[in-house]
């Protein structure tokens, strides 16, 4: 379904000049979920913008269906690929409805029976058409995720690209939306790119992923091999270790992650 | 326990906005000795405006109301504001979320390691230089004189905290409430600010009050955690006790959370009993 063959992308030139990713390939199958896990900095979330046209690609290809992409994307890229972005509090227009977001991307593809579209994609979502008018500051942080992916979905994409959909979100309430993402995957056939920090999101929603440490691709590992524990790269093991909480007596981590 | 540290009983915060009172905070009671007290709660729980209310940081219209809210035998609702100053970054200070917007921008971090002794002790500044410096290795620092030379933005997130740590500990607190120190930070730096802040505090024998969303982080930091959900204490416990939490709350919220262990599907969901916020 995608195929990401040797990725560079640096911003800037000169001393200036910054290598964001450094030759990152992977490939994800149609139906699958693949998941980027990494720090700040570790250019997770460039790979993601690199494929869909937010981030310049320096050096190396994207396929999507076997078909590199253009520069810039075409309407039928956009057609199978969507994003979703982080924070839902600042990826919807706050003086649109949610009718006029949701029917931007209609117009754009000059889609008809908006309105049927419409209802039907907040269905999907679990939104009843009551929240058709209004406005993103009437809704609770969990319930603009939720316009976000119907947002994405409405052009009935193939693949979506997930930039870390939970982490402005409620222990609770990131529950409620990975399952939420789960069902629709199984319902919709999607493929979805998920980048997060948290090993247990992306375990959780991925069967593999890749580990990224300052622009590098340290290791690529199944979510089984997670769950048992098995990583053979120690940065991999640090993240695990991490994510299993604080601990008094735990060794000191990687010395080169500090500061 | 002998004499608690901080003894707050019956805190309520409001809010008088035009569209009718806000109560962010009803009714929280619990004491503190030197412990590490762990406060956890979902957005808009009042977690934070609890511990902005002990320090007297609520902002207006806020009104705080308690029955007692008494630091080390002090009423910190009838104190003046000239006691409360001296116990603000003195005796009680407060560690913020982010590193980038709560240092000053414009001065160095050893300048304002360097203000902030100065405005607690007196102490000449060839004195005042020596603790920050000081104050800079106990965090970890690996080059305390080049870090105490360095602008706020020449520095990345986990140092920035370790300096914001540095700057509340270099007066001695008796009492650190930190507000999510760690969740502006990646995992694996976040550990490690924790480790230095809970060396600290141990060494140092602070009381300490951890306000976080995450349970699981504050259970394995704290001794006793105080859950909150809409503005009131819903439970209350022994940290190593979290497995046996009572309140469906504090079991919904510890079950909601996918883990590297067990592949669990569809997560638990929390249903929310409006008679929790009874």
């Amino acid at each position: 379904m995608l195929d990401i063959q040797n990725l560079q992308v640096v911003f800037g030139t000169g001393r200036l000049r910054v290598d964001a990713v450094k030759d990152v390939s992977f490939h994800v199958e149609p139906g699958a979920a693949y998941g980027l896990v990494g720090e700040s900095g570790s250019g997770k979330s460039t790979v993601l913008r690199a494929i869909c046209g937010l981030a310049p690609i320096t050096a190396g290809r994207v396929l999507v269906e076997g078909r590199a992409v253009t520069t810039p994307r075409g309407k039928d890229f956009y057609r199978t690929v969507q994003m979703v972005f982080q924070d839902p509090y600042a990826s919807l227009h706050p003086r649109h409805t949610v009718d006029r977001t949701l029917s931007e991307p209609l117009a754009i593809h000059g889609e008809k029976d908006q309105e049927a579209r419409i209802l039907q994609a907040l269905r999907e979502v679990g939104l009843g058409p009551s929240f058709r008018f209004r406005y993103p500051h009437q809704l609770s942080g969990g319930q603009r995720q939720r316009i976000a992916i119907a947002r994405a979905l409405i052009l009935r994409p193939k693949v979506l690209l997930l930039d870390e959909p939970t982490s402005a979100l409620d222990a609770s309430v990131q529950a409620e939306i990975l399952n939420l993402l789960d069902d629709l995957r199984r319902k919709m056939g999607l493929t979805y790119i998920l980048v997060s920090h948290d090993l247990a999101v992306v375990a959780h929603l991925c069967e593999r992923l890749l580990v990224m440490r300052h622009g590098e691709a340290v290791e690529e590992t199944t979510s089984e091999a997670l769950r048992s524990g098995v990583a053979s790269n120690a940065y991999t093991q640090s993240l695990i270790q991490a994510s299993q909480g604080f601990t008094r007596d735990a060794k000191e981590p990687v010395r080169s992650l500090a500061g | 326990m002998t004499k608690p540290l901080l003894d707050v009983d019956d805190l309520r915060v409001r809010f008088h906005l035009r569209t009718g009172t806000v109560e962010a905070v009803r009714g929280v009671s619990f004491q503190l000795g030197r412990e590490r007290l762990g406060i956890v709660g979902e957005s808009g729980s009042g977690k934070s405006q609890t511990g902005r209310a002990i320090l007297g940081l609520t902002p207006p219209p806020g009104e705080v109301t308690a029955k007692r809210l008494a630091f080390d035998g002090i009423d910190l609702l009838t104190a003046s504001k000239r006691t409360l100053r001296t116990l603000r970054g003195g005796r009680i200070s407060m560690v913020m979320q982010d590193p980038k917007y709560s240092l000053n921008p414009v001065m160095t971090i050893g300048e304002q390691i360097v203000e902030a002794y100065q405005a607690h002790a007196k102490a000449g500044r060839r004195e005042a230089r020596d603790r920050a410096l000081a104050m800079l290795e106990a965090v970890k620092m690996r080059d305390p004189a080049r870090v105490f030379s360095l602008y706020p933005h020449e520095v990345s997130g986990g140092m920035g905290q370790r300096a914001m740590i540095a700057m509340m500990l270099v007066t001695d607190p008796d009492l650190l409430i930190a507000d999510e120190p760690t969740s502006a930070l990646d995992v694996t730096v976040s550990m490690e600010v924790l480790r230095i802040l809970d060396e600290l505090v141990t060494e140092r024998g602070m009381g300490l009050i951890f306000i976080s969303h995450d349970l699981k982080l504050v259970s394995s930091f704290c001794d006793r955690v105080l859950v909150m959900y809409a503005g009131r204490v819903v439970e209350q416990l022994e940290a190593k006790n979290l497995r046996e939490a009572q309140h469906p709350y504090t079991q919904g919220l510890m079950r909601c959370l996918p883990t590297l262990k067990d592949d669990v599907r569809p997560l638990p969901t929390l249903n929310r009993d409006p008679a929790w916020a009874q």
